[in-house]
C-alpha cells in the first residue's frame, strides 16, 4: 500500500540524506566540516521522526517489513550512541588526519543496514541489512589506510566476517528450504522439534549473530580489531553494531525461533558462560587499554546474554536494560581515551596513565567512576544492570549460570581495580597535553551523571523497556 | 535407475560449502584465496536456494539467489580494496605475515 510508505519514512530520509552528502561532499572542497556538522543534524532529525511515530505495530512490502516499538527503542538507542560517538570524536579525526568527508557518511550507511536488520520481518530483508551494516563496517576498520594496524585489523575484520556472514547465509537457506518462506511468521509456524533441519539450521544462524555481537567463541576478532583502527572507530564498534546484533537475537527469540526454545537456550547459556569467562580471564594480563576493553566488552556481552538465556520475557528486557547502560558506559570510557594525548600523539598503554590523578584529577575521577561501575559496583549504573540481569537468571533457577556469572564478576573488577590503582597509587609518568575540548568533555559528563544518578529514579528505564513489549 | 532429486542438489550445496571452509582454515599462502574461498560459500549457499525454490514451486528462493550475486560482487570489491591498501604498507599478502597484533 502506498499510503504506507510513511512506515518506512526514516529509512527513507535517511537513504536520500546518504546520497545528498555525498554528491555535497564530491563537489565541495574541503567538505569535511561541513559534512560533519550535516551529518549530526541527519541523526537528529532522523531521532525526532522515529520518536514521534505511535507505538502501532505495522507490517509492509508483504509482512517484510515489520514497525514496532521493539525496533523503534532500539533504532532510537542507535541514533543516540553513533551521535555521541560521532560527535567526540571530531578533534581526533582532525588531530590524526583521518578528516576525509566519507567517514560520517560510511557511518550513516552502517546505522541505515542497522535500521532494515532491526526492521526486518523476512530473512531476505534481514541478510541485505546486515550486509549493507558490514560492508559499512569492513571500510570503517580500515580507515586509517596509510597505518599498517589499522589496515590488518580491516583484513582481519573482512575474513572473519564474511566468514560468519557465510555461515549465517548458509543456515538462511536451509531454513528457507525446510520451513518453505522467508517469512518470520511462516517460519515460526513451520518450526517444531521435529523439524531437524530447521533445527540444523537455527545452529548456523546463531554462529552468525554471535560473531556480530563477538561472544565467545567467534570473538578472535574484536581484540586485534579494537587495538589496530583508530579510537572513534573503536568507540564505534564497541556500542553500535552490539546494540543491533542484540537486537536481532532478541528478535530471533521472540518471533520465528520461539517454538524451539529450549534447543536455542542451551547453546545461549554455553555461549554466555564462555563468554563470562574469558572476558574475565584473558583481561587480566593486558597491557593496551583499547585491547583490555575489548575483553571487557566480551565479558559484558556474556552477561547480557545470559539474560537472554533464560528465555522468558523479563530476562529479555534485564538483557536490554544491560546493553542500554553497557552503551552509555561504554561511551564514556571510550572518551576518556581522547584526552590520553602527549605531544600530539595518543597513548593506548595502561601504564602511561600512572600517577595521572594529580596533574588531571578530572580526568581521573571520571575514569574512576566508568571503571567502578564496569566493575559492578554499587551504586553505580553497572551495579544495577547486573543486578537484574542476575535477578532474572535466579527466578528462572538457573544457578549455574549465576554463580558462574557471580564469579567472573568478581575476577572482572580486579583488572579494573589495577587501572585504578595505576592512576591513583603509582609514581607520576608522564603528564598528558593541556586539551579543552568540549564535546569530549561533555560526553563523559553525560556518561558520568547517567553512571552515578541512575540508582536515584532506575525505575524510568525500566518503565521504558516494559512499554516496548506491550504486544 | 537413480533419479536426480533434492537431495543429489543439498549434498553438492554442502560439499561445496565445506570445501570453502576448509579452503579458508588451511590455507596458509594468500588472502586471495581465502577471498575466493569466501566466493565459494556463498555459491554453494545459492545452489542450495534454488534447488529448493526449483522442487518446492516458491520464486522467493531465486529472488534471494540474484540479491547474494549482488552481495558477494559488492564483497569482493571491498575484499580486494582492502587487500590492495594492506599490500600498500606491508609489501606482503601472505597469510603468515598478518600477525602485527597478538595477545
Amino acid at each position: 500500500m502506498i499510503n504506507n510508505l510513511n512506515i518506512l519514512l526514516p529509512e527513507i530520509f535517511l537513504s536520500i540524506s546518504i546520497f545528498i552528502t555525498l554528491m555535497a561532499g564530491v563537489f565541495i572542497k574541503k567538505s569535511f566540516n561541513i559534512i560533519f556538522n550535516l551529518t549530526i543534524i541527519i541523526l537528529i532529525i532522523t531521532f525526532v521522526v522515529i520518536f514521534n511515530t505511535d507505538n502501532s505495530v505495522e507490517k509492509i512490502f508483504s509482512n517484510s517489513f515489520i514497525k514496532d516499538p521493539f525496533s523503534n527503542f532500539f533504532k532510537l538507542l542507535i541514533l543516540v550512541s553513533s551521535l555521541f560517538v560521532l560527535n567526540s570524536s571530531k578533534v581526533f579525526i582532525i588531530n590524526n588526519k583521518l578528516d576525509k568527508f566519507e567517514y560520517p557518511i560510511i557511518i550513516l550507511i552502517s546505522i541505515l543496514g542497522m535500521f532494515f536488520m532491526l526492521s526486518s520481518n523476512d530473512l531476505i530483508l534481514f541478510y541485505l541489512g546486515l550486509e549493507l551494516q558490514s560492508l559499512a563496517l569492513y571500510i570503517l576498520a580500515s580507515i586509517d589506510r596509510d597505518n599498517l594496524r589499522s589496515t590488518e585489523s580491516g583484513i582481519k575484520y573482512f575474513v572473519l566476517s564474511a566468514l560468519s556472514s557465510g555461515l549465517l547465509l548458509y543456515g538462511c537457506s536451509l531454513l528457507y528450504g525446510f520451513a518453505g518462506s522467508t517469512n518470520f511468521e511462516v517460519i515460526e509456524n513451520q518450526l517444531t522439534k521435529e523439524n531437524t533441519g530447521a533445527i540444523f539450521a537455527m545452529v548456523f544462524i546463531l554462529v552468525g549473530l554471535a560473531f556480530k555481537i563477538s561472544a565467545v567463541p567467534f570473538h578472535m576478532w574484536t581484540p586485534d580489531v579494537y587495538e589496530g583502527s583508530p579510537t572513534p572507530i573503536t568507540s564505534f564498534f564497541a556500542v553500535v553494531p552490539k546494540v543491533a546484533g542484540f537486537a536481532v537475537l532478541i528478535r530471533f527469540m521472540l518471533n520465528p525461533f520461539s517454538n524451539v526454545l529450549l534447543e536455542w537456550q542451551s547453546i545461549i547459556i554455553f555461549i554466555s558462560i564462555a563468554s563470562m569467562i574469558l572476558g574475565a580471564v584473558a583481561a587480566i594480563s593486558q597491557k593496551n587499554i583499547k585491547r583490555l576493553l575489548a575483553y571487557s566488552s566480551i565479558g559484558h556481552i556474556g552477561y547480557a546474554l545470559a539474560g537472554i538465556a533464560t528465555g522468558d520475557l523479563s530476562g529479555y528486557k534485564s538483557a536490554i536494560v544491560y546493553i542500554t547502560i553497557y552503551v552509555v558506559m561504554n561511551i564514556g570510557a571510550f572518551s576518556c581515551l581522547y584526552f590520553m594525548k602527549k605531544d600530539g600523539s595518543y597513548k593506548e598503554s595502561i601504564s602511561d596513565l600512572s600517577g595521572i590523578s594529580y596533574k588531571h584529577p578530572l580526568l581521573s575521577a571520571s575514569f574512576l567512576i566508568i571503571l567502578f561501575s564496569l566493575a559492578g559496583i554499587p551504586p553505580l549504573g553497572g551495579f544495577f544492570a547486573k543486578f537484574y540481569v542476575f535477578s532474572s537468571v535466579i527466578e528462572n533457577e538457573m544457578y549455574t549460570l549465576a554463580i558462574i556469572g557471580l564469579l567472573t564478576t568478581v575476577i572482572s573488577a580486579f583488572y579494573y581495580l589495577k587501572i585504578i590503582k595505576t592512576i591513583y597509587f603509582e609514581e607520576k609518568k608522564l603528564s598528558f597535553d593541556k586539551t579543552k575540548d568540549l564535546r569530549v568533555s561533555g560526553t563523559i559528563f553525560i556518561s558520568c551523571v547517567f553512571i552515578i544518578s541512575f540508582f536515584l529514579y532506575p525505575a524510568f528505564l525500566n518503565d521504558v523497556v516494559n512499554s516496548i513489549f506491550i504486544n | 535407475m537413480n533419479e536426480i532429486g533434492l537431495g543429489h542438489y543439498l549434498s553438492l550445496g554442502a560439499i561445496i560449502f565445506f570445501l570453502g571452509i576448509i579452503g579458508i582454515f588451511l590455507n596458509r599462502k594468500n588472502v586471495i584465496v581465502i577471498l575466493m574461498s569466501v566466493e565459494l560459500i556463498l555459491l554453494a549457499v545459492n545452489i542450495n536456494l534454488i534447488s529448493f525454490s526449483i522442487f518446492s514451486g516458491d520464486i522467493l528462493g531465486q529472488i534471494f539467489t540474484m540479491l547474494i550475486l549482488t552481495v558477494a560482487a559488492a564483497e569482493a570489491a571491498i575484499g580486494l580494496a582492502i587487500i590492495v591498501i594492506y599490500y600498500r604498507n606491508k609489501g606482503s599478502i601472505r597469510v603468515e605475515d598478518i600477525h602485527g597484533m597478538k595477545g
